[in-house]
C-alpha cells in the first residue's frame, strides 16, 4: 500500500500542493485514515493544501514534526477552547482535550466552543468534536477528568508539551508540578479582566510553583471576571510557545514572565 | 530613602502606575508593598530591580520594585 498511496499523492498534487479532495481518495482507496494519508504526504514531501498559508512559516519539515507531535490542552475553557482550534489548525498531530466540565451559560461570553447548542455538553466532547471537524487528520482526544498530579503520568503518557487552559491557580501549581516531575515542558498562561500573564516552564524548571508561591484562593479574576479578548490573546501566545518548542524555533518564554494590560495596552517582560 | 514603586495590571486602579516613594533606611520590601498601599495578599508576584524577591528583601536607596497581583483565570 505505502508505494500506491505515495504515488497516487504525487499525481494528485498540484504545485507541490494535496487537495483535501484527493486525500479523501486515497483514504478510500487505499484504506487508509486521514492521519496516515497526510504523514505519507509530508513524508513524501507534499503539503496538504490546508497547510498552504503555514508554509513560509512552519514549512514541510516544521508540519512534519508538528503531525508527530502530541500535545495535552489542559482545561477546555476560556483559554482552552482557543488553544484546542489554534492547535488542530496549526497541525498538531494529536491533541488530548482534558476538562471535567460540561458548558453552562456563564461560558457563553469568552469560551469558544461554548454556544447555546452545546450548553450542558461536555467540554472535553466538544473540544475533540470540533478538532476532527477541523481536521480530521488530528488524533482528538477527550479525557472527562480534573488534569492532576494523580492521573498526570496516565494522561500526559507521550506528551511532548502541556498547554495551560485550567482557570484556577491551585491546579496550575499542580500540573506544573505534575509536568516538572515527569519532564514535560508547561505552557502556562493565565487571564483576568484587561490582563493576562504567560510563561514557558521548562522540564527541569519549577517556573510555575515559583510564580504563585503557596497562596491559596483564587486571583483578582474573581473580582474582575473574564472578557473574551484576554483568553484570545492569551491562548494565541500559548499556541506560538507551543510551535515554537514543538519546532525548536525562536526565543521561547522559557525563564520570563510576559504580562500583558490590555487596558493601558502595554506588555511588561521580567526574568523568572 | 528613594524607591520607585511600579504597579501592574489590577493594582493601578485607584492607585497609581508608578512612584517614588520615600522609605526608612533598612526598609523591607515589605514595607514597599505597604507605602504603595498593597496589602499582602494583593502582591502576588514582586520584583525588584527585575529579580524575583521575598517580601523580607532589604531595600536600599533608588531600587525599582514591581508589584502584580495574582491572575488565575482561564
Amino acid at each position: 500500500m505505502g508505494a500506491g498511496l505515495a504515488e497516487f499523492l504525487a499525481a494528485s498534487a498540484r504545485g507541490g500542493l494535496l487537495p483535501w479532495q484527493a486525500e479523501q481518495e486515497a483514504a478510500a482507496r487505499y484504506g487508509a485514515g486521514a492521519r496516515e494519508v497526510e504523514a505519507a504526504a509530508l513524508g513524501s514531501g507534499l503539503m496538504p493544501s490546508r497547510y498552504a498559508r503555514n508554509a513560509g512559516t512552519i514549512g514541510l519539515a516544521g508540519q512534519a514534526r508538528l503531525h508527530a507531535a502530541t500535545v495535552v490542552v489542559a482545561g477546555c475553557g476560556g483559554l482552552g477552547g482557543y488553544l484546542v482550534e489554534l492547535l488542530a489548525r496549526l497541525g498538531v498531530g494529536a491533541i488530548v482535550a482534558v476538562d471535567p466540565d460540561s458548558f453552562e451559560e456563564s461560558n457563553l461570553n469568552r469560551q469558544l466552543l461554548a454556544t447555546v447548542s452545546s450548553l450542558g455538553l461536555p467540554k472535553a466532547e466538544a473540544a475533540a468534536r470540533r478538532i476532527r471537524e477541523i481536521n480530521p487528520a488530528v488524533i482528538a482526544r477527550p479525557v472527562r477528568a480534573i488534569l492532576d498530579s494523580r492521573n498526570a503520568p496516565a494522561i500526559l503518557e507521550g506528551a511532548d508539551a502541556v498547554a495551560d487552559g485550567l482557570d484556577r491557580i491551585e491546579s496550575r501549581r499542580d500540573v506544573a508540578s505534575a509536568c516538572a516531575a515527569l519532564g514535560v515542558p508547561f505552557v502556562h498562561a493565565a487571564v483576568a479582566g484587561w490582563y493576562a500573564q504567560a510563561t514557558v516552564q521548562a522540564p527541569g524548571s519549577r517556573a510555575v510553583e515559583e510564580l504563585y508561591g503557596p497562596r491559596e484562593g483564587a486571583g483578582v479574576e474573581s473580582d474582575l471576571g473574564n472578557p473574551a479578548f484576554a483568553p484570545a490573546l492569551a491562548a494565541a501566545i500559548e499556541a506560538a510557545e507551543t510551535c515554537k518548542l514543538l519546532l525548536g524555533l525562536g526565543r521561547g518564554l522559557a525563564g520570563r514572565l510576559l504580562s500583558v494590560d490590555l487596558l493601558a495596552m502595554e506588555s511588561a517582560e521580567f526574568p523568572l | 530613602m528613594k524607591v520607585t514603586i511600579k504597579l501592574f495590571a489590577s493594582l493601578r486602579a485607584g492607585r497609581f502606575d508608578s512612584e517614588q516613594r520615600e522609605l526608612p533606611a533598612g526598609s523591607d520590601l515589605a514595607a514597599a508593598i505597604t507605602a504603595a498601599g498593597v496589602e499582602a495578599r494583593e502582591a502576588a508576584v514582586v520584583f525588584v530591580n527585575s529579580r524575583h524577591a521575598e517580601p523580607a528583601r532589604p531595600l536600599a536607596e533608588g531600587d525599582v520594585v514591581a508589584i502584580f497581583p495574582p491572575v488565575g483565570g482561564g
